[in-house]
């Protein structure tokens, strides 16, 4: 039997404090209080990639600050309930990065963050890609890629009928813009005027073997974007100030296109920026030199 | 020959009916709101019906997210290119994800008869019997669409419903109830057990007409359900006649004729029975469906000939 992940209420607790805190916080201390949660997730991760020997350690620690500002700071969500009807929906799509989207629900209290070293053991809840039926938190089954935002559509739509208010985010990695499925929803996404829909592409520019742009080139993404009809908005994937402000609702009433300008493997300087360490996993000597990098 | 239907004008109405007064009920597709008969439920409720246009993964992706959301998506598009297109969705979004998203598969088999194999959705049953949790429903007739439906809004599930556009008559016996996976017994019969499925019912049951006839007594049992399987409807039939026929308009690798193949191959020495399976062996040449249906056997006629030989062999 699979071992089922149950609610922590301390770590809710300490979620919703946080969530306080960073509401009336300035910049500065936004900063600080977010930076410090994306670093232990950058730790976790390291550790859960070491314990399981196999993990994504680039892609990651590319997209660590985006999920660490989202749960800590914008989504209406209650992890105690986790299927709370009114809650805005979040997906991963670029499932492959389960180790930082575990680090960060268990630091939203949605189960304890001692399971994350059952990472990819036999029968673990934590799968190396993310599960609905056995990861609270998580609302679909990622994994192929361009599967997620199609679903976002979907949640988004429902959301518009049930007129509830709830908000739709999706976070693509670069590399699976190159999926068709992914065109198909976004033509869907602004016909259906979405404004209530937000996708987060993760532009670290690598994909598994090479950058994207030598691979079947992106840009221009923007304009591309732009034509399918969203509101695009670029910004550096790291700095927490402009992911708060890009994570505000559409002011256009179009879906909201996200360009999150980062660093693959960001936060380890022997990891950053190398397409060897898109799925590569770190000696013994370099988990103690990434660890004191992310101290 | 008896008054002949095509299922989509019953699921068109007994969707209507069901969501008058379920507003969970959606309905999503991809240019098909003719072809998926859907016009009247777009007329009554036009934000309900979800046209994402000619994008297959995208449409069952959308229905998966609507699941996720509380609602009951009927998706639906002409059968090949909702299961062929979108297969990965409807592994990972619908049956591993287990959202209950309810696929449509509309005019399936070889119901777009002349327009050829690329239209033909006879692979659909093989590919989607290897997804886990996903329930399989092919209605013989107007009343088992109808009932397949309701089973659908009842206990929302992961589930694809094959329905039908080629004319069929009703064959649904007073009384029948369409139960999550049970196969039917619609004709009691003690020699041969026939087991067919969607339009190879009605055909299965003039086979037992004419077998009664040359002095064998013929079982017809209604394969509504091909997913979850009804193990023990398939060893009642290998226990209590000498020999079984699958009738399908599917490929025979891995369908419904495979998967009794399966559980009779694995009972004891002493029980094993002769399995003829009929159904579609290769990629279609040019004709209607009536005429791929004799093409490929699939005919009254034909399963007297295939129930014979078995027995034979027994």
């Amino acid at each position: 039997m699979t071992h089922t992940l149950a609610a922590d209420g301390d770590q809710i607790e300490s979620w919703r404090a946080l969530r306080q805190t960073l509401d009336a916080a300035d910049i500065e201390s936004k900063d600080a209080l977010l930076a410090a949660q994306a670093s232990q997730t950058r730790r976790n991760v390291i550790g859960m990639i070491s314990h399981a020997q196999q993990g994504h350690i680039g892609g990651d620690f590319s997209v660590t600050d985006i999920l660490t500002t989202l749960f800590a700071a914008v989504l209406t969500i209650d992890p105690a309930d986790p299927h709370w009807e009114g809650r805005d929906t979040f997906i991963l799509s670029k499932g492959h990065c389960a180790a930082a989207l575990y680090s960060t629900l268990a630091a939203s209290g949605f189960f304890s963050s001692s399971e994350l070293l059952t990472f990819m053991d036999p029968l673990s809840a934590l799968n190396g890609h993310p599960n609905r039926n056995k990861v609270p938190g998580v609302e679909t089954n990622t994994g192929p890629l361009g599967h997620g935002l199609p679903i976002g559509v979907g949640a988004a739509i429902a959301a518009k009928l049930k007129k509830n208010g709830a908000r739709t985010y999706v976070v693509l990695g670069d590399g699976e813009m190159q999926e068709g499925s992914n065109w198909e929803a976004l033509m869907s996404a602004s016909h259906h005027k979405l404004d209530n829909l937000t996708i987060v592409v993760d532009r670290n520019r690598l994909q598994q073997g090479a950058r994207t742009e030598d691979t079947n080139g992106l840009d221009p993404l923007d304009d591309k974007l732009a034509a399918f009809g969203w509101e695009v908005r670029e910004i550096d994937g790291h700095d927490y100030g402009q992911l708060l402000a890009a994570f505000e609702p559409s002011i256009s009433g179009r879906p909201v296109a996200v360009i999150a300008n980062t660093r693959k493997g960001k936060g380890v300087s022997f990891i950053e920026d190398r397409v060897e360490w898109h799925h590569k996993v770190p000696s013994a000597e370099q988990v103690t030199l990434a660890l004191e990098e992310l101290a | 020959m008896s008054d002949s239907y095509d299922n989509r004008v019953a699921f068109a109405e007994q969707l209507i009916e069901l969501a008058t007064n379920d507003e969970r009920i959606v309905a999503v597709c991809n240019d098909s709101v003719g072809s998926s008969n859907l016009t009247g439920f777009r007329d009554l409720f036009p934000d309900r019906l979800i046209n994402v246009g000619i994008a297959e993964q995208d449409m069952v992706g959308v229905g998966a997210g609507l699941a996720s959301a509380g609602l009951i998506p009927f998706v639906c598009a002409a059968s090949p290119f909702l299961t062929g297109r979108s297969l990965e969705q409807v592994k990972a979004d619908v049956a591993y994800s287990q959202l209950p998203v309810i696929l449509c598969g509309m005019s399936p088999g070889m119901a777009y008869g002349e327009l050829g194999p690329t239209h033909h959705s006879v692979e659909d049953l093989s590919w989607l019997r290897a997804l886990p949790g996903l329930d399989i429903v092919v209605p013989a007739d107007r009343e088992q669409t109808r009932q397949a439906v309701r089973n659908a809004v009842a206990n929302p599930r992961p589930t694809f419903i094959r329905v039908g556009r080629h004319k069929v008559p009703d064959v649904t016996p007073a009384g029948f109830e369409l139960n999550r996976g049970e196969f039917q017994t619609i004709q009691q019969g003690t020699d041969v057990t026939i087991i067919a499925t969607g339009t190879l019912v009605s055909r299965a049951l003039q086979a037992a007409t004419e077998l009664q006839s040359q002095g064998v007594s013929a079982r017809v049992v209604n394969a509504a359900y091909i997913a979850p399987l009804d193990v023990a409807s398939i060893q009642r039939a290998a226990s209590e006649t000498r020999a079984i026929v699958t009738a399908e308009e599917a490929n025979v690798a891995g369908g419904l004729g495979a998967a009794v193949a399966s559980v009779v191959s694995q009972l004891g020495r002493d029980s094993r029975v002769p399995v003829r399976i009929l159904g579609v062996t290769e990629f279609a040449p040019t004709g209607s469906t009536d005429f791929l249906l004799e093409h490929f056997g699939l005919t009254a006629a034909n399963i007297v000939v295939a129930a014979r030989e078995a027995l034979a062999d027994a």
